[in-house]
């Protein structure tokens, strides 16, 4: 649709504006006060300069929880991209089977995050879970609050539980939107199941899936609550992400200036990974009309 | 497949086949489907089981059914009191981003400004940021302005995220109103707020709904700035519930059964918009 | 604000990126302007390539005092040759 031009528009936005200023720009500037300064509490500052800055990029224990978070997203996006697209293309089109379908696969969606937590806490736990009694009793050696491998196990089933059906629905709504004539003209050509995939199923769910990736990769770059809950960040560090350790570290030890410092960096990361997805999202668009 | 039977000549030669693939789609969503609500199930099972039975017997089912766990929560101030409160905020939360949202809407999707693409990259990153990275600043915040334990406290927060979402979801679906219809009100002598009330809202009922549900959605799952944000007047259910499980002795049931019960008023949402869940996840842009 | 904790570098640093934001609209009303492609192959105005400068400057910044962790204002020049770069060919 073409747009008309008209800077009165403005004033529409204004709301929205003022209301993310509050709630964004303000906290992000005390941020960046923070992170210049050392506190001793009772809010008397004491300027300290880039010292935080310098102290955090030499911290072992932040490249660490990055590594680890880097490895926890990569691992995410892995499963849940391709598992997701596989069940929209499995679930039923249309009728009473679809609607069950999608009912029952958003439930996940709108349990609260540390309920979520909770549930797989109770789930995998050796004594009175499902998962982790029959695991036991098939005599495979599971605990997640001891084992690194075990937890990580977890809690990637965990986001994967609660998560691929966002990637299925995002991609079920791309499917859907393919008129009956794509997939007619391919019979006609006798096209393989391979060939309407990738010829005509995929590039119609490209944005879509566009969406479903940059969602995945933000969210799981910033979990903190499920795993939080789960292992507590344990056992040791190992399942320390990037929010967990930055929350342990402003709310916990009330460390504002490498907290602000942390952030920082965090927040720095998250603008650059958001304006790639952003731009390739419009060039894709673009290219499409 | 009883149709098979019933034409068995002309399409012999391609029924086995498309037979075989049902099979397969049902075998895969059957088995997906399992996968999500096993732990659920789980859940629901612990909540109606007694602790005893639930730390000493290992049972599929409860033997001795009780509702005594979810009497404990409904009839304890301290424990459905969370329940108002997250009700509380999640509806302002949804009422005030709509609000905002739905004009903000309307001027992306119909009108370029000046920094129109920029605007709305950054109003996307806010929906990206980490909470945790807000936590601490919001705590200095709402308590410096003594709103610090409030429910408009997290309502406010939670815009953070969901203004951003609602005005990216409602902008989609106010793409597919042509715009022909504001034209014509416009020369029909409607004023712009009369025609956005009268006209261009039930037009995208749809749209609205979905946002509506999004706000609440992810309003009502989230847990780090909500607890930050509240001690004891404001203090939402899963907060309650995380605060519980630190104290000596889980009680397991009890605990289930607050899950269940958080579970519930989602399931409710999602289906009075299950036909639009997939669009809106798609952000309209379907 | 007490609880800001404002201090002058800050303010400063907050006070430059805001003049930056008022000239760049200033000029974007006084001599409007068609996008470009650059080398990155996207459509770029001058209010993008603002934001990829100051964008990159931060991590210019941020490795600057991770590897080489002293002379931090030289760090500034290197921000400046980047900034030429970004707005002649991007």
């Amino acid at each position: 649709m073409e747009k008309t031009i008209n800077q009165k528009a403005w004033f529409l936005v204004l709301p929205v504006l003022v209301l993310v200023a509050f709630s964004a720009v303000i906290p992000l500037m005390t941020v960046v006060n923070y992170s210049v300064q050392d506190t001793f509490g009772q809010n008397q500052f004491f300027w300290a300069g880039l010292e935080w800055f310098d102290e955090m990029l030499h911290s072992e224990r932040m490249w660490d929880a990055l590594g680890r978070q880097l490895m926890f997203s990569a691992i995410i996006l892995t499963i849940q991209i391709p598992l997701g697209v596989f069940v929209a293309l499995n679930m039923p089109k249309s009728g009473f089977w679809s609607s069950f379908c999608l009912v029952v696969m958003s439930l996940p969606l709108l349990i609260p995050w540390n309920v979520v937590g909770t549930i797989w806490q109770i789930f995998g736990r050796v004594d009175i879970g499902l998962l982790g009694y029959s695991l036991d009793a098939l005599g495979i050696s599971y605990n997640y609050t001891q084992n690194t491998f075990a937890a990580w196990v977890t809690i990637i089933i965990m986001d994967v539980w609660h998560w691929t059906s966002l990637v299925a629905l995002l991609a079920f709504a791309g499917l859907k939107s393919i008129p009956d004539a794509y997939y007619q003209a391919a019979k006609i050509d006798q096209a393989s199941r391979w060939a309407i995939f990738r010829y005509i199923e995929l590039p119609k769910m490209m944005g879509v899936l566009m969406i479903a990736i940059l969602l995945r990769f933000m969210d799981s770059f910033m979990i903190y609550t499920e795993p939080f809950v789960v292992t507590g960040g344990g056992p040791g560090n190992a399942t320390t992400l990037l929010s967990i350790d930055l929350v342990k570290m402003a709310l916990g030890q009330f460390d504002l200036g490498p907290a602000a410092a942390f952030s920082i960096m965090y927040y720095l990361v998250i603008l650059l990974i958001s304006w790639v997805f952003y731009t390739v999202m419009i060039n894709l668009d673009k290219r499409e009309g | 497949m009883s149709d098979a039977t019933a034409h068995p000549v002309s399409q012999t030669t391609s029924q086995p086949k498309k037979r075989l693939k049902i099979k397969v789609s049902v075998v895969v969503m059957t088995l997906y489907l399992l996968f999500l609500m096993l732990p659920i199930y789980w859940l629901l099972n612990m909540s109606l089981k007694t602790n005893t039975e639930v730390l000493n017997e290992f049972t599929l089912w409860p033997r001795n059914l009780t509702f005594a766990n979810y009497a404990t929560i409904l009839t304890d101030p301290a424990w459905y009191s969370g329940y108002i409160n997250s009700i509380i905020y999640v509806v302002m939360n949804t009422v005030i981003s709509l609000t905002v949202a739905l004009p903000a809407a309307y001027a992306f999707s119909r009108y370029r400004f000046m920094g129109d693409s920029h605007l709305f990259f950054w109003l996307l990153t806010n929906r990206m940021a980490p909470p945790a990275v807000f936590a601490l600043p919001f705590f200095q915040l709402y308590s410096s302005v003594g709103l610090f334990d409030t429910h408009i406290a997290v309502a406010l927060a939670h815009c953070l995220f969901n203004v951003p979402l609602a005005v990216w979801i409602l902008e989609g679906f106010m793409r597919g109103v042509p715009k022909e219809i504001d034209e014509t009100a416009y020369i029909d002598g409607y004023s712009f707020g009369r025609f956005f009330v009268k006209i261009f809202m039930p037009l995208i009922a749809s749209g609205i709904g979905v946002a509506a549900f999004f706000c609440f959605m992810f309003s009502w799952v989230e847990l780090l700035l909500s607890r930050t944000l509240t001690t004891v007047d404001a203090k939402p259910i899963s907060a309650i519930m995380t605060r519980t499980q630190g104290a000596a002795g889980i009680d397991w049931g009890v605990l289930a059964a607050a899950g269940v019960l958080t579970i519930v008023p989602g399931a409710l949402v999602i289906y009075f918009v299950r036909n639009y869940i997939a669009k809106g996840f798609a952000l309209g842009r379907v | 604000m007490d609880w800001m904790a404002w201090t002058w570098p800050t303010a400063i640093f907050f006070i430059i990126i805001a003049s930056t934001l008022t000239v760049f609209t200033v000029l974007a009303i006084k001599f409007p302007e068609t996008p470009r492609k650059g080398i990155l192959r996207i459509e770029t105005t001058r209010g993008d390539r603002l934001f990829i400068t100051l964008l990159g400057s931060a991590f210019i910044n941020l490795a600057w005092l991770g590897v080489v962790g002293a002379n931090q204002p030289l760090a500034l020049i290197v921000c400046l040759v980047y900034a030429f770069a970004v707005f002649r060919w991007v």
